[in-house]
């Protein structure tokens, strides 16, 4: 059974088309190991009594043209499902079950896939560590009391660790690429505009983006495939001609011109990551392309960016969780009160600071201090990409300044934890692709990954040299299921 | 513009005060559905019952811009004469209250679909031109009810998401008549346009309200106060009236206006503060992520350009032009699109040999009494203007006297009779017959020949006295006309 959940996404669509296992079968080993990992802590919501019925009546009535044809999974808990509760991490969602699907996971279930369950976040996407998680802390499958990143932590974890074969995660700063890079996984935050925002729990909506995690590149291919979709739901969801990205993946990426941005060696990175980034950087010659050292001047003005910019849009984005229609009710001597109880108590630490930082930054008097002044430097940061993107093709960074950390060892020191997404962060607000990759391990045996980043609407080409680097680097994580007795 | 004689000035002492006000108009925008979702906007719709996912503010919802509310405000903007901003964005306007379930409103703030234009309003003694600053599109919130429990709040969503267009005057508005022709003149282009159906009972259009006052001759404006949310013309003038006043007072005890928001209380008749400047909200106005900007073609403006109806100034014109009625007539006539509608129905129906004068004269005269009277809208006219210009074309050649047209017209009113019928059924026709009447004549001033001596002699005031028994003999019918002409040459 255990032999079924180590079998890749292309793996299990391709057993089940050709009838070597069944949709049942396949559900049952996930839910079976999922139920024996319980330690991981990576599921906030189990559908799993459900997820069998849907697999017996795929079985009965096998599509087998469909993309995931029975293929059970499990999503990010910032997804809306119809029907099943979804908490974005929060106590002050911790009753509230959608009566829509949003559109990403409609996507999905359409090309035949289950859902497994809601997979644990850091309450409302805010976070690195998925510490910030009313539902408690995640696992990493990696170690014992080690991070898996954030925010899609539990999405990381629960794909490494083998509980579901690919899952769906959101970056609005790093948040796939990061936990992926943690778990020694395969993270793709896609352009902005590629996968419909309809129904997913916002957090910062200028920079929210869905996108898959698997355990190798053409299995992220395949779901970024399925996912992606213009939607006219979501006004900023862009029509453009989207490639059939798993059959069209090849790992021919000779003559291709990969930009090395020297502002990306940052002071204090431990000389393993950069190591790395020099092995990665002799794998893509090895592959044929071409490397260029570019520059991308804005980068160090990318973080303070990014935290003016993204707490400004949350703090409008949570107003909505005020006790009066849905979710989290404290009980209050009149609506103020109501308000302050109902906020205080369903929010934690990390989400009320972001939404103290964004309400300051967007308050009269700072507003053009900050707010203002950092969508320009927005702006300027996209500028240095288009500069670059005119000599090369893709660029080539670490994911991470750092290996996984353990779980506490940041939680007090914000600005530390903020760190991490310092290579993942410009991404977002560029609006770009980018792909995080398994690529070595530290001296402690954790996995390290290197990002590649793609000119806009160009996942096909990214997905490429994140495949055919995959087959240079011969990455094996190292799980030991130290979590199972 | 001599308006000098109507100036509306406040009097304390030797001091005379000006009062200067500029309008926020709130005009919802006609549209089936909501700015950013397919919710219906019926009026009067049971609580909760039109509201969508995307109203409520459900996790994960986002709006998308419903094109036909661009459209509409984009008209409106053309009505106004403004300009209109290729390039326009949504702002967040964030605060909380329980009506508002997203936790702000989304706006436009810095820049507006509409930018400046003006409006012609025409006052008893010439026309005066108020300047708009701006127009722009944003949502409606729900409703707050608190009288129906004791303890607690209700909340109906139906209203949230709904398209309004704000409409900002500068502060060009000196009295409130002023503003009372303002809001009908914006009104009525609204309605020419088919942008909002101007209904003040059901909340269609309402004002805040901006009024400060300085001394007369005083080119600074004082500091002002904003009245919120006022919903009828008469309540404005009210409050103006009252706010203005009150100004005008802690000016004369030397004391200072507070810039501050207040409310207008219907029952009282008197402003209340509602809030201080300081206590002002702080907004946090920020350009909605979830909106990209809107932006609109030449094309796009020129099409919608093509569509716009004759609106009233140029309907006016053309009415003084064409069928050369005063500049009184045309402008009661295009006050609303409806009447102006009727009277060129009218017009239309009385075919060549038309009398317009006297078709005015009905229609602003006797239909607008009935009407009055009923309380109808000209739409739910009793007489149809088929049968009106019937009416007026049987009084223009002779066939009944005005007098009679007024019996034929009461009798109109019950089922829109047609006028010809009744005169031929009731045996009302005038008598035109010049010999009948001779006949009638010359046995009237045979039995009054002394009156018709004293007539001769220089007492022309009888001639009246014979006019009058010609009629009574011949039962209200004779040709009144013709009566003249008989009486003069046989006196």
């Amino acid at each position: 059974m255990s032999e079924i959940t180590k079998l890749s996404l292309t793996e299990l669509v391709e057993s089940i088309k050709n009838k070597k296992l069944s949709s049942s079968e396949v559900t049952k080993a996930f839910i079976e190991r999922s139920e024996k990992s319980k330690v991981l802590n990576a599921f906030i919501t189990k559908d799993f009594t459900s997820a069998l019925d849907k697999a017996k009546k795929f079985d009965q009535k096998p599509d087998l043209n469909l993309k995931l044809p029975g293929i059970p999974m499990a999503v990010k808990d910032l997804f809306c499902t119809k029907n099943v509760k979804t908490t974005a991490g929060s106590k002050i969602l911790n009753n509230f079950v959608p009566t829509y699907e949003s559109t990403v996971t409609e996507n999905i279930w359409s090309e035949g896939a289950i859902l497994l369950g809601k997979l644990n976040c850091d309450e409302f996407a805010m976070g690195s560590s998925n510490e910030t998680s009313f539902f408690g802390n995640v696992q990493n499958p990696i170690d014992k009391n080690l991070v898996p990143g954030g925010s899609s932590g539990g999405s990381a974890s629960a794909v490494a660790g083998q509980l579901t074969p690919i899952t769906i995660g959101t970056d609005t700063g790093g948040s796939i690429r990061q936990p992926a890079s943690f778990t020694g996984t395969v993270g793709l935050k896609p352009t902005y505009g590629s996968c419909s925002r309809y129904g997913i729990v916002a957090f910062a909506s200028s920079l929210d983006q869905a996108g898959p995690m698997a355990q190798n590149v053409k299995d992220c291919a395949l779901l970024q495939e399925v996912i992606s979709s213009f939607d006219v739901k979501d006004s900023t969801s862009i029509d453009f001609k989207r490639s059939h990205y798993s059959k069209d993946l090849t790992n021919n990426i000779k003559g291709k011109k990969i930009g090395i941005p020297k502002e990306y060696r940052v002071d204090g990175m431990p000389k393993e990551i950069e190591d790395l980034w020099q092995k990665g950087i002799e794998y893509v010659r090895d592959c044929g392309a071409e490397i260029i050292n570019i520059s991308l001047p804005h980068t160090s003005y990318a973080l303070p960016t990014y935290y003016i910019v993204a707490p400004a849009e949350a703090s409008s984005n949570l107003a909505r969780y005020d006790g009066v229609k849905y979710g989290y009710r404290a009980n209050g001597e009149n609506l103020i009160d109501m308000y302050e109880k109902t906020r205080s108590e369903g929010f934690g630490a990390e989400v009320q600071r972001r939404i103290m930082i964004g309400t300051y930054v967007l308050s009269s008097g700072y507003y053009d201090a900050y707010y203002l002044k950092a969508q320009k430097v927005r702006r300027l940061i996209k500028n240095d990409f288009d500069e670059a993107y005119k000599k090369v093709d893709a660029i080539l960074t670490p994911s991470t300044p750092s290996s996984a950390f353990k779980i506490g060892e940041k939680t007090n020191d914000p600005v530390s934890m903020y760190l991490n997404d310092i290579f993942t962060v410009p991404v977002n607000l560029a609006g770009l692709p980018g792909i995080s990759i398994p690529a070595g391990h530290d001296a402690k045996g954790y996995p390290l990954g290197l990002q590649i980043i793609g000119k806009a609407f160009d996942e096909q080409n990214i997905l490429n040299i994140a495949f055919a680097m995959e087959e240079k680097i011969n990455f094996k994580n190292k799980i030991t299921d130290w979590w199972i007795k | 513009m001599s308006k000098k004689s109507r100036e509306y000035l406040i009097n304390r002492r030797d001091n005379q005060y000006e009062v200067v006000i500029g309008l926020e108009v709130h005009a919802q925008v006609l549209s089936e559905s909501k700015l950013f979702s397919t919710s219906a906007t019926k009026f009067g719709a049971e609580p909760n019952t039109q509201v969508s996912l995307v109203d409520a503010a459900f996790p994960g919802m986002l709006p998308v811009i419903n094109e036909f509310c661009v459209k509409q405000a984009i008209k409106t903007g053309i009505g106004l004469n403004a300009k209109i901003n290729k390039r326009s964005v949504f702002d967040r306007k964030n605060y909380f209250y329980a009506d508002l379930p997203q936790g702000y409103q989304i706006s436009q703030f810095k820049d507006p679909i509409v930018g400046e234009g003006k409006v012609i309003i025409d006052l008893p003694d010439g026309h005066k031109e108020v300047g708009i600053e701006r127009l722009h599109l944003e949502q409606d919130a729900g409703k707050s009810i608190h009288d129906l429990d004791p303890q607690n709040t209700f909340v109906d969503l139906n209203r949230s998401g709904v398209a309004l267009m704000e409409i900002v005057s500068k502060p060009d508005l000196r009295s409130p008549d002023e503003v009372s022709i303002y809001i009908k003149k914006l009104r009525s282009i609204m309605r020419y346009l088919g942008t909002c159906d101007g209904n003040m009972q059901e909340g269609s259009l309402r004002a805040d309200v901006n009024v400060s006052v300085r001394k007369k001759g005083s080119k600074e404006f004082g500091t002002r106060c904003e009245i919120k949310n006022v919903n009828s013309i008469k309540f404005m003038q009210m409050a103006i009236e009252y706010e203005a006043n009150r100004q005008v007072d802690l000016i004369e005890e030397g004391k200072t206006i507070d810039q501050e928001t207040r409310l207008f209380d219907t029952k009282k008749n008197e402003t209340r503060s509602m809030r201080s400047k300081e206590d002002a909200h702080d907004y946090r106005y920020f350009p909605d992520p979830d909106l990209l900007p809107l932006e609109v073609s030449d094309e796009f403006v020129n099409k919608l350009k093509s569509e716009i109806p004759e609106l009233p100034d140029d309907k006016k014109k053309r009415f003084i032009n064409e069928f050369k009625l005063s500049a009184y007539e045309a402008t009661i006539l295009v006050s609303d699109i409806e009447i102006a509608k009727y009277f060129e129905e009218v017009v239309a129906k009385m075919g060549k040999n038309k009398d317009m004068k006297l078709a005015v004269n009905w229609i602003t005269g006797e239909l607008f009494a009935v009407l009055n009277s009923k309380n109808l809208e000209i739409t739910k006219s009793p007489v149809s203007a088929k049968n009106l210009a019937i009416l007026v074309n049987l009084i223009k050649n002779g066939t009944i006297s005005g007098k009679i047209a007024k019996t034929v017209f009461e009798l109109m009113l019950k089922n829109d009779e047609d006028p010809q019928k009744i005169v031929e059924e009731k045996g009302l026709k005038q008598q035109s017959d010049p010999k009948a009447l001779e006949e009638l004549i010359d046995k009237i001033i045979n039995n009054n020949r002394e009156k018709a001596i004293e007539y001769k002699q220089g007492k022309e005031k009888l001639f009246g006295f014979f006019v009058g028994q010609a009629m009574k003999a011949s039962g209200g019918k004779a040709n009144p006309q013709l009566i003249n002409e008989i009486l003069k040459k046989k006196l």
